[in-house]
């Protein structure tokens, strides 16, 4: 029958628009403003800088490495490396960024930044409502803009900065761990150099200052860490 | 191996040729008249322009202008590390990025002699086949859309394309710019309780499917809009390098999964569905009934996923340099075939790098197949070319 095929249609649709109104699985809209689907866990929208602490500025984790900035690829991110150094997560001085900016108007999201750094300092904001009637300034993001605490990254993806943490918690006990085996190994070389026979003294001396040495300026990172 | 469409299409008794317009007799005073669809007309898929000229009603040239989206992607690859390729990868055919990104590491693997791990290859069928199903349902959307049913349609394949792109957001971080793929497996693994959602959103498709077919495949006004309309020989397919469901369409049993068993597709059980009037309607089928057979797919891939790694240890994120050579990847895209070209000379960036983008090479056979018909069923060919413009312009 000429027909049939638009009325077997015609049913289908009927029975989505009385469904809209008992079922959930065919009123999917959600009014946006109102109503809000919670974002997922691992959702990625504009890099952020981490800091550890209260203090944002010391805090910081980037230690202005540039990687970042040379992966990029549309090249969005522009770093000012320090001229002097502070101590960063396990007392290494390590420069810090003096200026660090991200334009998010040429950002696209892409989470290059986030897989190529190795101190985990740059992670992806889920933060979406952006908009600002700023064309210039408000959408390049300065250091100050872009940091956001640990905590903040545990609150958006959880699970991620758990493991993160884990990580950063076992590389600085091996830091210290190795620190501490250094100094007690230059310490026994030291006083076995001492007790040494008094022939092979020059020797000897010049064999154990190195170490001696070495491990002086470790026990004090070690120390400037805590 | 094969099914054909009229196992599912039906057919409207008709006479041939009963929609072309009568060729118009010169002595009647009349003048061709040249008309620019587009480049912002809704139905050209993005900026697209068709220039045609018409003899009353009926197309005697018609002449497609494209570039409005050109954004230098093969240049800029050229001066990009291969990672950074990858997220602009996501923008060639922007509703199917995880097959680009698919294409793009199978080129540099290839490249490389790098291997894959088997859950990163099932990962990656797995999004590749939603993928598609998203795709064919939204393509057929906006193809019913083009034919004036202002939205219905569309809206339900776009219902069904937010599970999808919900599933890619939760794995990949992502709606529709993954960036998920790497060479050497996948970014990040996925959990059990994705892969749970996975099975959920995928045993939701057939029915689907079946309220799809049931709204569209025996309307009447849609089988007398596309039957016989825009027909494509398969000659001439072959001959333009036409590919995908287009060249399936027209009758010829090429898909990519099945010739060249790319990632892990020969342990899949699926058929490749044929069209034999080679027109719109046919076209339109063969998305529906592939989308069944990527189900099937999808139902086997998540069956059979091994536990393991997703990343090949080897792999390098920083730093990656392949020895000097070229490699060709290609893969059955939702489009086509699309395959990346790549040349090293043992750099950090590619030497060559070219796309061979389905969208571009499909859209060459548009004015054959638009030739006598009638200038409103221009729009309904073109939607069931189904391009997208970011991989025509590139």
């Amino acid at each position: 029958m000429l027909g049939e095929g638009i009325l077997k249609g015609l049913a289908e649709t009927a029975k989505n628009f009385a469904g809209s109104y008992v079922s959930k699985e065919r009123l999917t809209t959600v009014q946006y403003p109102e109503e809000r689907i919670p974002t997922a866990e691992n959702a990625r929208v504009f890099p952020f800088l981490v800091f550890d602490g209260k203090d944002w500025e010391s805090g910081l984790r980037c230690v202005a490495c540039q990687i970042c900035e040379k992966e990029c690829p549309p090249k969005c991110i522009y770093i000012e490396k320090s001229k002097d150094k502070k101590p960063d997560y396990v007392g290494k001085p390590q420069f810090y960024p003096a200026r660090f900016d991200i334009d998010v108007s040429v950002c696209m999201s892409c989470q290059i930044c986030v897989e190529v750094c190795p101190f985990e300092a740059i992670k992806m904001n889920t933060e979406f409502e952006l908009a600002t009637d700023d064309r210039f300034g408000g959408l390049l993001l300065d250091r100050h803009k872009l940091a956001q605490s640990n905590e903040y990254y545990h609150k958006i993806h959880p699970t991620e900065a758990a493991e993160v943490d884990a990580r950063l918690a076992e590389e600085k006990a091996k830091t210290e761990a190795k620190a501490k085996a250094a100094a007690a190994a230059a310490a026994a070389k030291a006083s076995a150099a001492a007790a040494a026979p008094k022939p092979a003294e020059s020797a000897t001396e010049k064999l154990a200052e190195p170490p001696a040495k070495a491990a002086e300026s470790e026990s004090k990172q070690g120390g400037g860490g805590q | 191996m094969s099914g054909s469409v009229t196992e599912l299409g039906f057919r409207l008794a008709r006479q041939e040729g009963w929609n072309q317009s009568p060729v118009i007799e010169r002595d009647t005073d009349t003048e061709q008249l040249e008309v620019a669809m587009g480049p912002h007309h809704p139905s050209t898929h993005g900026v697209f322009r068709m220039n045609v000229t018409l003899e009353g009603e009926r197309i005697v040239r018609l002449k497609p202008v494209f570039g409005y989206l050109h954004r230098n992607h093969e240049k800029l690859g050229e001066g990009n590390s291969y990672l950074a390729s990858m997220p602009y990868t996501d923008r060639l055919d922007y509703f199917c990025s995880l097959t680009n990104n698919w294409a793009y590491a199978l080129a540099v693997e290839k490249l490389a002699g790098q291997a894959v791990p088997e859950r990163a290859e099932y990962l990656r069928v797995i999004l590749a086949e939603l993928t598609r199903v998203q795709n064919h349902a939204s393509a057929v959307g906006f193809l019913i859309q083009d034919m004036g049913a202002s939205g219905t349609p569309l809206m339900y394949a776009f219902r069904e394309r937010e599970k999808i792109l919900d599933l890619f957001e939760s794995l990949t971080g992502s709606r529709m710019m993954c960036n998920y793929m790497r060479f050497g497996g996948c970014r990040v693994d996925a959990s059990t309780e994705w892969l749970d959602r996975a099975r959920t959103v995928v045993a939701g498709l057939p029915a689907f499917a079946d309220e799809f077919e049931a709204l569209l495949c025996k309307n009447e006004i849609l089988m007398a809009r596309t039957q016989g309309t825009g027909v494509l020989r398969p000659e001439l397919a072959i001959n333009a390098g036409v590919t995908g469901p287009m060249l399936r369409a027209s009758g010829v049993n090429y898909d990519i999964r099945k010739v060249d068993h790319y990632g892990i597709y020969d342990r899949f059980s699926f058929k490749v569905p044929l069209g034999d009037h080679w027109d719109v309607y046919d076209r339109f089928m063969i998305r529906l009934l592939e989308l069944r057979e990527s189900v099937k797919i999808l139902e086997q891939a998540l069956k059979d996923i091994p536990a393991g790694p997703v990343m090949d240890p080897k792999a390098k994120i920083r730093g990656f340099r392949p020895k000097p050579g070229e490699a060709y990847g290609r893969i059955e895209a939702p489009k086509g075939e699309l395959g990346f070209y790549l040349i090293s000379d043992g750099g950090p960036d590619p030497y060559r790098y070219r796309v061979r983008p389905p969208s571009l090479i499909n859209l060459t056979v548009l004015e054959d197949m638009c030739l006598g018909q009638n200038v409103a069923d221009v729009v309904l060919i073109l939607g069931s070319v189904d391009i997208v413009l970011g991989e025509v312009d590139r």
